[in-house]
């Protein structure tokens, strides 16, 4: 079955990684920006980082005929340096044209504090501003809650925001239905140890339905599986889900939301 | 949305991995035990032994599922006037 994978980091993957994806199915993903492992000592840095998120890493894609999307902001973690933050976003819109960029994201908190938020909500102003499409990080373990609850007041206090064109992802069993009720799209993260087994995804499914919710795998530079994606496709086969309903979350539904951006340009396989 | 298959055939598929997983939090408590000194005063251990109990019930009077309340658990606190206290 082919599928995109929404949400998966493959600046921190090798060129065998493409290979497999494309040997399992994966024709498309979209790659948000994120922290490097360290952190970013100047705006140059992200200059550089979103060269090749908009000019190497489609390249590399392609060869084996997948096609890379990609949204760029400073990560959660990054935002602490606020003076940083605000240099970054002021030089995203170099690249808002590339054709290959979607939005702003993964933007979002971390640790929940109030720089974090700050940077959240100059974020928002650019997207804004910018007619962008949103994607949205939060935060793990035991910062989830409070930190998607924050996330939320800050989208619905906000009347500029449309709903339908803002993706929270790592979504998990204590966030999924309120993100989904108040109109956003959810993401799932497959993850070992901090996020979501493929298990526990196809739960949210059987209790959610399937309606704007997608799957990702991450795929970074931590202990994760970029193949995650079809390890919860055999899953819904394994509990007798239908076809249809599993070609919705991993290939229809990426696509419905993403094609709400102006770049989208992403071409079926015959 | 329904689910396919049925409670028996959940429980044919899941019984070998469930007491797999069991024997894993068994196993991590008796190793707990095992090691040198004394953890019974860290509050982890309170919130891991509230999880167990709240594994061995039912869905909450909110219908609020077993993973759903262990998830709640181990939160953070949200409280609405956060914004107020950041003065954002």
């Amino acid at each position: 079955m082919d599928y995109f994978d929404p949400h998966i980091h493959m600046v921190s993957r090798t060129t065998d990684d493409y290979e497999i994806l494309a040997k399992m199915g994966c024709v498309g993903m979209s790659e948000p920006a994120f922290w490097a492992g360290f952190d970013r000592g100047s705006v140059d840095s992200f200059r550089d980082y979103f060269h090749q998120l908009t000019d190497f890493e489609p390249q590399r894609a392609a060869q084996y005929g997948i096609q890379h999307f990609t949204w760029l902001c400073i990560n959660a973690k990054e935002a602490e340096n606020v003076e940083l933050s605000r240099e970054v976003i002021a030089m995203i819109p170099e690249f808002l044209d590339r054709p290959n960029v979607l939005g702003i994201g993964e933007i979002g908190l971390n640790k929940n504090t109030k720089n974090e938020s700050t940077i959240f909500l100059e974020h928002m102003e650019l997207a804004i501003q910018h007619n962008q499409q949103i994607l949205i990080h939060t935060p793990h373990l035991e910062d989830k809650y409070q930190g998607t609850r924050m996330i939320l007041d800050m989208l619905t206090a906000d009347s500029r925001i449309d709903p339908t064109r803002v993706l929270v992802d790592h979504v998990e069993e204590h966030t999924a239905a309120e993100v989904l009720d108040r109109g956003f799209w959810a993401g799932m993260t497959l993850y070992p140890i901090t996020k979501c087994t493929p298990q526990r995804a196809v739960d949210i499914i059987e209790m959610c339905g399937g309606e704007r919710l997608l799957v990702n795998s991450a795929g970074d530079w931590g202990p994760s599986k970029p193949t995650a994606v079809p390890d919860l496709i055999l899953e819904m086969r394994r509990r007798e889900h239908s076809e249809d309903l599993i070609r919705k979350v991993v290939y229809d539904n990426p696509l419905e939301f993403f094609s709400q951006s102006e770049n989208f340009n992403f071409q079926p396989r015959d | 949305m329904s689910i396919p298959m049925n409670s028996q055939q959940v429980l044919d598929r899941e019984y070998l991995e469930i007491r797999g997983k069991i024997l894993e939090v068994a196993a991590s408590l008796d190793r707990l035990e095992r090691a040198a000194g004394d953890v019974a005063q860290d509050p982890r251990m309170t919130l891991i032994q509230q999880g167990l109990q709240i594994a061995l019930q039912s869905n909450d009077a909110q219908g609020d599922s077993r993973a759903k309340q262990i998830q709640l658990l181990f939160s953070r606190e949200y409280a609405d006037s956060w914004r107020k206290e950041f003065e954002l």
